[in-house]
Order: structure tokens, then C-alpha cells, then sequence
């Protein structure tokens, strides 16, 4: 793709310089302290933070719209399609889905149709794109099928995405053991379902030596593990998104089918293990879980809904809470959401270095908002967040060095 | 010794009452429960009577929407309707296992558009009943949702138990048996611990909710330790299915560590009251002896108090609409 040519000036980066961005021929050329060549098209950011497109590391919905509205360049797409992406044609055409507005990267199904059952064609997936592997919305329950998949993958140099919650602990839950299940009489499992199923898929990262990823890490169990596994050197990482870190079980009082997550929301002391993982390194990724769903899916009683949010859109003005809140600085919030998934996922951005491609965002970390799900720029409205006053919007979004929207 | 509890303030009216659907004990104030249960009473006397009918609702439709099946607390709600002189017509809305949500909002608006003026609904799903009182323009009353509540059984049993023993407040009640899929011990739990009884759980450990102490009870897994002192003894019924080695390991060794048996029950207080919501599996977590003693078990008290409650709920929540002084 042959990429434009801008400078930024007059914003500020995350690290806190000063300064501005200059792109050529879509790349980054110089930050900061920038010279502005003659007849360079320049955007006066106007004391705007500018920093790396997000990479958005796990969606289950290519939501252009909203990727676009919540400042993401670059979008993992989940295995969880109509059909499920295990295919290498399916990942080719994955691939493409988001020109030239976003970079789309398909994450391959590590089982054929996301069964759980048989290897999918992983390798040649890979081939055709794939920027990782992961086993979907469930655990694979087949701790032999779960090792031959490491084995694999780690041959190919592929790191796997697992969901991790132990499938016949949870059954037909739909809310973590406790007071707020119990009272509003939900099906529940015991947030030990995340502790069992990272603790055996650590102990055969360790016989493998695969590279894995917890796309969400949620109790205060499965992250001491992760914590755990990572000061012995084992090459795994974890995630999250704003929901387990801004809100507990709680918020699913009146059955509001909007805070049917998976997993489910946890107690709150399980949140505030979460946000202290942050803090303390043992969490890698923040990111949205996009997951629209309509009403068809969402008007229903709490345990027929179907579970996810829409995240995109949300996003960065939920995690700017954190810095705001002093538990990460700017700098470490753009590893979070930008940096971090970009390495994991072994593709190019989501830093201001000299030399990456010129995804970038321009966004006021002040303005405030409030959040509407009637008027959430998404496919579907289904924020567990709806009427919440925020703080800090979106003012423009660049990729290639070309400005979008 | 606490007493019944009075409104904070003098209210009249509406103001006793100010809610427009029953959906749930928990929602209630405990001043607000026991104006149901004073209202109640004027209907058990009706019951009573030769000629058992009071025209107040005539010329209302009372649609009765049961999407589980049901014979008794539908035969009660019809009954109550019918003694106060509504229409009321029953709908069984066939299980479908996929997508019952869909219809659940379409029949929603579909009820509505037949302009009931009460709808009555029970349904499998917790939470489905106030799913569908945001859709409509009538009263709702939750017939039981889930393992959620069930508020008028909360209320009859209260009322049951207030006749029979002339009080709620500081009364031991034990109740005993699946808690976890129980809407019943929930509604019952809300009701009794706001009128300030002392609940007491009793069952083995994979049939109580998780943080259930919580609600204000305590747990007891071991039923003889639990029923040491209690007045009341409420039995829940347990599902064929949990006894198939999931959740108990049999019948019978649910029998044997939890039925109620003449022995055990000598553990409870002098003059002990014992209730089942019905219907009773005999032999397992109730003997016949205990059942069928009417100086002990109040079961068919239950049913009949369950009548003059849903009386006295239809009765209220329709005043708005019937224009009755003071509520309209």
C-alpha cells in the first residue's frame, strides 16, 4: 500500500513530550520534535494527545463503524464467524474484510468448526494469514486434544488464545456463585471454573513450550497463577476488558441482559485483583471483546440472552479511567491497548517508533461524554455501560498516514 | 418481642400499596407485606361462606399466562379471579426450546393488545416475568419466574403461619430441602425475614445457594441440628430429577439424612407447624404420618390461604384502574 504523507504538530504524545508525528509514505519518520518539510499536508492537533491506532486484540464482529469511532487500526478478528474462521479461504477473505479503512487479522480456529473435537488445518491458515490461533468462546475441554494443539503450534511459531473457563463447572451457568446470582435465582458456577482451566493449560505450556495468551484473565485465582507462571519464565500473556475492570456482578441486578459477559461479571474482590494485575504488569492486553448483539438477542430473559458486549466504541475512554484513577501512565495505558497486542500478535504498530506504519489517533483525554446505547456508533447497542458519564473522545483517527472519516 | 410492622408514616390509599406490579417479595416494604396479608383475611372469611362471591372485578379481564406448567397455583389464580368476578381466561403457552424469548416479547405485545387488565405469569426463565411487565400497560403479577419468586406463595405461607400461630415476628421457621432451585425458599426467605422471623436452611450442601446467608439466614446441612426449637418446619419438594445421582445420591439417602420423620420432627418446638407447598412426595422428604395430622401440618391451609391471597392481590393492584377512592 503506498501511504500518505502528513505531519501532526501541536499535540502531545503519551509518554508526555510534546510535539508532533510526521509520516512518509505511511510511516512514522519522526516524533516529537518534528521538522515539517514544504507542502506537507499538516493537522494542528491542538494540544491533543496523539498516539498509536489501537490494536484491538480479540473481536468477535467486524464493525467498521465502530472500530473507526473507538480509535482501532488494527482488529483481531475471533474464529467465532458465520462460519467459524477454519478455513485458510476463509482467512484470506477475513483478511480483507476491513480495506482499506482497517487492518483486519483473522485469528485462525484451532479445532475444525470450532468443535473442540479435531485439529483444524492450522499451518495452512497461517499461510493464508492467520496472526494466531484460538480455541473461541470455550475452553477445549480435551486436556490430550489441548496438548497436541500446543505441541503444534509452538512447532509454528503461533501463539494460541485460549478462553479459559472449566465447560462442566460452568454447565448451564450464566453468573458467578453469590450473593447477586443467588438472590436474583441465576445458574452459577464458581469462579474457580478460570483458576482450573489456566491451571492446566499452564502446566501444558510448560510441557510444550507454546506461546499462549488468556484473552481474559477475571479472578483473582487465575491471575495469582499467570503472576505465577510468568516470574518462572513461561512465555504466556493475559487480557482483559473495561467491564471485569469497572464492574462487578452487581451491575446484573434487574437481569440486565446487557451485563451478560463471558465470563461472567465476578465479585468484587475479584475486580480489584484485576485492577491491581494492571497495575502490576501481570495483564498485557486491554481490549474490547466486541461483541454486538441485537435485541433479538439481548430482550430475553437473563439466561436465554446471549452473552457479549459491544466494546469498540468504548474503549479508550473506559481505559482512560485508569490513567485517570494513577494506576498506569498514558505511556503504559498505549502498551495495553496498542503495543502489547501488536507483539503478541506478531504484526506491525502500535507504537510511535520511527519506521511502524503512521496508525494513529488523535483524542482529548478530558472531553466528557455520556454514554447511550441508542445512540453508541456500533452495529448493536449493547453496552452494560449505557448512561455513564465519561471522559475522553475520539477526535481523529489515521491510518497509513491518511486520515479516516 | 417485635411487633407487626406498621407504615413509618400515617398512609391511606394508594400510598400503602404504591407499586404497580407484584413481582417479587423483595421488592416490598415489610409494612407493605403485611397490608396483603391484613387484606387477605377479609377474603378467607368470604372463602368460608356459603355463597363465595364479590363482584369488584367484574367486567375486567384477568388473563392467566402460564408458560410451565402448573395445576394448582393456575387453579387457585382462576378460582381467585372468578370469586371476585373477572374474566379470566387461561393461556398455556406451549415450550419451545430455542428462541422462547422471541415469543415471550411478542406475546407480551399481543396480550396487550387484547387489552387485559391483569396478566398473571408464570415462567421457567428467572427474570422473564419483568421482562414482560415493561411491555405491557396492565398490572403484572409473577406467578413464579425461575428459581427467582414466587410472591404470593411467600405471602400465603406468611399468612398461613401468622393464623396458625398469631404471630411472625421472632418465630423460628425451618426450611428445608432443594433451596437452589427454589423460588418458593426464596420469596419465603424475603417475606419471613422482613416480618422479622428467624429462617433457618436445611439441606445438603449441593442444594444451597452459594452466599445464601447473606439474605439474613443461616445454613444447616445436618437437619437435626436444624430443626432443634423451630416452630415451623416448611418442606420443599424435591424434583425427581435432582435424585438421579447429580445432585443427591438417592431417594433414599436423601430420606435418610433429610426427610421428615416423626423422630426428627420431636426435635422442633412444642406445638411445631408443618407446611409443604405441595405437591408432597410422600415417603421421602415428607411421612404421611406428618402430613396428614392436621394438628401439625398445615398443608391444606396453605392451599386454602393461597386462594384468599391472590384475592387480595388481585383486589389491589386493580384498584388503580377500577377508580377505588383514595387509589386512583
Amino acid at each position: 500500500m503506498i501511504g500518505g504523507t502528513l505531519a501532526i504538530i501541536g499535540g502531545k504524545l503519551p509518554d508526555g513530550r510534546s510535539g508532533g508525528v510526521l509520516v512518509e509514505a505511511g510511516r512514522i519518520a519522526a516524533v516529537s520534535a518534528i521538522a515539517v518539510p514544504d507542502g506537507v499536508r499538516t493537522i494542528d492537533a491542538a494540544g491533543a494527545v496523539i498516539a498509536p491506532g489501537i490494536v484491538d486484540l480479540g473481536v468477535f464482529a467486524i464493525d467498521k463503524a465502530a472500530f473507526a469511532a473507538g480509535g482501532i487500526t488494527r482488529a483481531a478478528l475471533m474464529p467465532d464467524q458465520g462460519p467459524p474462521l477454519d478455513d485458510p479461504a476463509l482467512i484470506q477473505r477475513a483478511a480483507a474484510a476491513g480495506k482499506p479503512d482497517v487492518w483486519i487479522h483473522p485469528i485462525a480456529a484451532a479445532t475444525r468448526g470450532l468443535g473442540g473435537s479435531e485439529l483444524a488445518e492450522i499451518g495452512l491458515m497461517k499461510a493464508a494469514g492467520a496472526a494466531a490461533v484460538a480455541t473461541g468462546r470455550h475452553w477445549i475441554a480435551d486436556s490430550g486434544l489441548m496438548h497436541r494443539l500446543l505441541a503444534y503450534a509452538a512447532a509454528l511459531d503461533l501463539t494460541v488464545i485460549v478462553h479459559s473457563e472449566d465447560d462442566r463447572l460452568v454447565g448451564r451457568a450464566v453468573a458467578t456463585s453469590g450473593e447477586t446470582a443467588t438472590r436474583l435465582g441465576l445458574p452459577s458456577a464458581p469462579a474457580a471454573a478460570e483458576a482450573i482451566a489456566i491451571a492446566r493449560d499452564l502446566a501444558l505450556v510448560e510441557e510444550t513450550g507454546a506461546r499462549v495468551h488468556f484473552r481474559q484473565v477475571t479472578t483473582a485465582r487465575g491471575l495469582e497463577l499467570i503472576r505465577a507462571a510468568k516470574r518462572v519464565g513461561l512465555p504466556v500473556t493475559a487480557g482483559i476488558t473495561p467491564a471485569h475492570l469497572l464492574l462487578s456482578d452487581i451491575a446484573v441486578t434487574g437481569f440486565r441482559t446487557f451485563a451478560r459477559l463471558s465470563p461472567p461479571l465476578r465479585c468484587e474482590d475479584d475486580r480489584q485483583a484485576a485492577l491491581a494485575a494492571v497495575a502490576d504488569g501481570t495483564i498485557d492486553v486491554i481490549a474490547s471483546g466486541h461483541d454486538p448483539q441485537g435485541p433479538e438477542d439481548k430482550r430475553l430473559p437473563f439466561a436465554d440472552a446471549t452473552p457479549g458486549m459491544a466494546g469498540a466504541g468504548t474503549l479508550l475512554t473506559l481505559a482512560l479511567t485508569l490513567v485517570r484513577d494513577e494506576l498506569v501512565s498514558m505511556a503504559r495505558l498505549f502498551d495495553l491497548l496498542a503495543g502489547n497486542p501488536a507483539r503478541i500478535l506478531g504484526v506491525e504498530g502500535g507504537t510511535l517508533t520511527t519506521g511502524a506504519p503512521g496508525d494513529l489517533i488523535l483524542f482529548d483525554p478530558e472531553a466528557p461524554w455520556r454514554i447511550e446505547s441508542e445512540t453508541l456508533v456500533a452495529a448493536a447497542g449493547n453496552t452494560p455501560f449505557d448512561g455513564l458519564p465519561v471522559q475522553g473522545r475520539l477526535s481523529g483517527i489515521i491510518k497509513g498516514g491518511q486520515p479516516i472519516g | 418481642m417485635p411487633s407487626t410492622p406498621r407504615p413509618p408514616l400515617a398512609l391511606a390509599g394508594a400510598e400503602m400499596f404504591p407499586h404497580r406490579h407484584l413481582l417479587g417479595i423483595g421488592e416490598l416494604q415489610p409494612h407493605e407485606i403485611a397490608f396483603l396479608l391484613d387484606e387477605a383475611e377479609q377474603w378467607v372469611s368470604v372463602n368460608r361462606a356459603a355463597t363465595k362471591h364479590d363482584d369488584r372485578l367484574a367486567g375486567l379481564t384477568q388473563i392467566n399466562a402460564f408458560f410451565e406448567n402448573s395445576t394448582r397455583t393456575l387453579l387457585s389464580f382462576e378460582i381467585a379471579g372468578k370469586r371476585l368476578g373477572a374474566d379470566t381466561v387461561n393461556m398455556h403457552v406451549a415450550q419451545s426450546s430455542t428462541k422462547k424469548g422471541e415469543t415471550l416479547i411478542d406475546t407480551a405485545k399481543t396480550l396487550n393488545a387484547m387489552r387485559a387488565d391483569l396478566i398473571v405469569i408464570r415462567h421457567q426463565s428467572s427474570g422473564a416475568v419483568q421482562l414482560i411487565a415493561d411491555k405491557v400497560d396492565c398490572p403484572v403479577l409473577n406467578a413464579g419466574d425461575g428459581r427467582h419468586e414466587h410472591p404470593t406463595q411467600g405471602l400465603l405461607d406468611a399468612l398461613t403461619i401468622r393464623r396458625r400461630k398469631g404471630r411472625i415476628a421472632g418465630l423460628v421457621v425451618a426450611i428445608c430441602g432443594d433451596i437452589l432451585h427454589s423460588r418458593v425458599a426464596r420469596s419465603n426467605i424475603l417475606a419471613l425475614t422482613a416480618l422479622a422471623a428467624e429462617v433457618r436452611l436445611i439441606g445438603p450442601p449441593t442444594l444451597l445457594p452459594a452466599a445464601i446467608e447473606r439474605m439474613g439466614v443461616t445454613c444447616f446441612t445436618d437437619m437435626d441440628a436444624g430443626l432443634d426449637g423451630a416452630d415451623v418446619v416448611m418442606m420443599l419438594r424435591l424434583q425427581n430429577e435432582r435424585m438421579d445421582g447429580g445432585f443427591i445420591p438417592s431417594a433414599r439417602e436423601y430420606r435418610h439424612f433429610w426427610g421428615l420423620t416423626e423422630q426428627r420432627l420431636a426435635r422442633a418446638a412444642p406445638g411445631v407447624l408443618v407446611m409443604h407447598p405441595g405437591p408432597m412426595n410422600r415417603g421421602i422428604e415428607i411421612d404421611s404420618a406428618i402430613a396428614d395430622d392436621p394438628a401439625v401440618s398445615a398443608v391444606t391451609e396453605q392451599v386454602e390461604m393461597g386462594v384468599a391471597v391472590r384475592m387480595a392481590c388481585l383486589d389491589v393492584l386493580t384498584r388503580r384502574r377500577r377508580g377505588v377512592e383514595g387509589w386512583a
